[in-house]
């Protein structure tokens, strides 16, 4: 698949010698990841594990090394301007796991990653896998094994779980993306169905979704009339009561909207296969596919 | 986090908003010299924090001093049970009393951000007073939606596009100058929700918000340091607020099952997974999305708390975090806390061998599984016990 992680993916990680960004630096490098620099304002000229050079700015970072992906661990407050440093510099794709960036921030920020083209995965998500290519984010590694089912999910250990039970029942993953659990996200459902519809090695696709929002039912009627392979979903959050939230800021109901019934008949509708059972995600979907 | 009607006010005030003269009262006596300042009829207003006030006794409308007494004497100390304070309704402690004011229409208003196109939405009614999910049902043709784009602002042409869907033309200017302003509340203070709910058009011809309800997005309160002084801890249960205080995100339901799960998409998933299998989830707790001795630790500490509980189900997915680390944790912390429930645990991820070796060499009171659906039989043996 062409979009978020390929051959030609050179990686510059924002925030890489913070805790959580240097010990994922590591993990991805030893998934396959292509970590060409990092950024660390007031750290540019050291090395980053004695080979990474680490610049003081993102434009540093595309001269010098050619760096096209970033990957952005950057604290709340300041990760709103690393995505538009990014963006500004002329960077194609960005993931940004960090939580808590405020919602005013990022309606700015989403508009102009649209508005340049840029790709924009998160914040608040667990970031993209390629098994065997190379990961650009946090999720364990070695529960995702290669293989042909694409999928997509706001959460992150929900994504860990689904993929473990999906790669448990003999079959494996093309691309697994968690798009993010806030309200304002970059890529949603929608963008990711049409990239997994377009991926000859993706076979049959995995929605992961969860109360609040219409993401799931606009990704329903896009479904209905652009997905050719079988998709499967489900939805977390039955139990949860109206006007609370449920952890990830954008999983609250309102009134009648944002429930799992309404995401459930969508998907219905559009003769999507709805899971209810959290533990028979992976083995309905390969009884499902041995079928075809 | 969410605003009491009088601190909404005071925002309004601040920006200079023209608003009907009121103050907040803490006792009775208190409620009734403020009423003789204001003169009559006043309004009181229970000051809770939740919707559906009118409804449930929680709003009074009283002609004299001596109203005023009886009424409040009744609504301080009361508890308001509306369609969202939970079953066990929210206590009575402030009350606004407000002037009475005379109206010929009322309306409804409200900023809320637009997930979907990244926009500020200006959502209208000329059907105030009602709430807006059940007439956005009902009646879609009365409510008007209006997207902002965040840099623009609120633009005059906005203000038109209001006027006429309001039959409010001759007032255009005056809509704008008040949209304006309630607009910029909204971004300055980063809010997620404005609603004046009803927008009162007066006997007199001026446009005035009677209620209004405010929601802060809690990823900006870092930066909205006046804002903060305004938190009402009362908003939460007491372990809520202490979870939020070791960096965990819990939820107190009624149910009998309690559970502890890292992320929050698996947490609900586990809760909907309990509630399969005959269970009631007592709560939500997600220790976060790499989970660690010290926060299983406080998790349990919070859940020992809950005297309902059956059993609890510790739902742990490893990846980064090994599972004999998480182990280790989940012992020591039964029995610091003195856990003697039934303990459902499923780990998952690396090392997943050896944190069930030392789980079942300690020899406590654990239920040990692999897969979530191990769960399922005992979740129901043990609730029907």
């Amino acid at each position: 698949m062409s979009a978020g992680i390929n051959e030609s993916t050179r990686v510059v990680v924002q925030g890489i010698t913070g805790r959580e960004g240097s010990f994922h630096t590591r993990q991805c490098i030893l998934s396959g990841t292509n970590i060409v620099a990092g950024v660390s304002p007031g750290k540019g000229g050291e090395k980053f594990d004695g080979n990474i050079p680490v610049y003081n700015t993102v434009s540093q970072a595309v001269e010098e090394d050619r760096a096209n992906t970033a990957l952005v661990f950057v604290p709340a407050v300041y990760a709103g301007d690393a995505i538009l440093e990014s963006v500004f510099a002329g960077i194609k794709t960005v993931v940004c796991i960090t939580e808590g960036i405020p919602f005013h921030a990022m309606l700015k920020v989403k508009r102009i990653a649209n508005t340049f083209n840029t790709l924009l995965i998160g914040p608040n998500c667990p970031g993209i896998i390629v098994p065997g290519t190379g990961k650009l984010g946090i999720m364990p590694t070695q529960i995702f094994s290669k293989g042909h089912v694409g999928m997509i999910s706001r959460s992150g250990t929900l994504l860990y779980e689904a993929a473990d039970q999906v790669c448990r029942n003999g079959l494996g993953i093309s691309t697994a993306v968690g798009i993010g659990g806030d309200p304002i996200i970059g890529s949603d459902f929608i963008y990711w169905l049409e990239q997994f519809e377009q991926d000859p090695n993706t076979h049959a696709i995995v929605m992961i979704g969860e109360i609040g929002g219409d993401m799931e039912e606009r990704a329903a009627s896009y479904a209905k009339a652009h997905i050719s392979k079988p998709v499967f979903a489900f939805i977390a959050g039955r139990s949860a009561p109206e006007g609370k939230r449920m952890g990830h800021a954008g999983a609250i109901i309102t009134g009648s909207a944002g429930t799992v019934t309404s995401k459930e008949t969508a998907f219905e509708q559009a003769n999507i296969m709805v899971i209810r059972n959290l533990a028979l995600i992976g083995q309905t979907v390969s009884e499902n596919l041995s079928l075809k | 986090m969410k605003l009491h009607e009088y601190q909404g006010k005071e925002l309004l005030q601040n920006e200079g908003v023209e608003i009907p003269e009121s103050r907040v009262a803490y006792f009775p006596e208190e409620a009734w010299m403020v009423s003789m300042n204001i003169g009559y009829p006043v309004m009181l207003k229970a000051q809770v924090l939740t919707g559906g006030r009118g409804k449930s006794g929680g709003v009074k409308k009283c002609r004299s001093a001596e109203e005023v007494r009886q009424y409040s004497r009744q609504m301080f100390g009361s508890v308001l049970t509306t369609h969202q304070s939970g079953k066990n309704g929210l206590k009575v402690r402030k009350i606004l009393v407000e002037k009475a004011v005379d109206y010929e229409k009322e309306f409804y208003l409200s900023f809320v951000i637009d997930r979907n196109t990244a926009t500020i939405a200006l959502i209208i009614s000329k059907q105030g007073g009602m709430e807006i999910e059940n007439l956005s049902a009902t009646h879609p043709e009365s409510v008007k939606k209006i997207l902002i784009n965040p840099f623009t602002g609120f633009l005059p042409f906005h203000a038109r596009t209001v006027a006429a869907f309001l039959d409010l033309w001759p007032k255009t200017a005056e809509i704008f100058n008040l949209l304006g302003k309630l607009y910029r509340i909204f971004v300055t203070k980063e809010c997620t929700l404005l609603e004046v709910n009803p927008l009162v058009l007066t006997n007199a011809g001026s446009l005035i918000p009677l209620d209004i309800k405010i929601d802060i997005d809690d990823n900006a309160l870092i930066r909205q340091k006046e804002i903060l002084r305004y938190r009402d801890l009362s908003e939460f249960n007491e372990d809520e607020v202490e979870a939020r205080f070791y960096g965990l995100n819990f939820i107190k339901l009624d149910g009998n099952i309690g559970c502890m799960v890292n992320g929050a998409g698996l947490a609900m998933a586990t809760m909907d997974f309990i509630k399969q299998a005959g269970g009631a989830p007592a709560n939500f707790l997600d220790v976060g999305g790499v989970a660690t001795p010290e926060t299983i630790s406080r998790g349990f500490e919070i859940l020992s708390r809950d005297g309902s509980l059956k059993a609890i189900f510790v739902n742990i997915f490893g990846g980064i975090v090994r599972c004999d680390k998480v182990a280790d944790g989940i012992i020591d912390a039964t029995t610091r806390h003195h856990i003697s429930l039934p303990v459902i645990i499923r780990l998952s991820g690396s090392n997943v061998e050896e944190g069930l070796k030392t789980l079942k060499a300690s020899r406590k009171n654990f239920h040990l599984v692999t897969d979530v659906e191990q769960a399922r039989d005992i979740i129901n043996t043990l609730v029907n016990n």
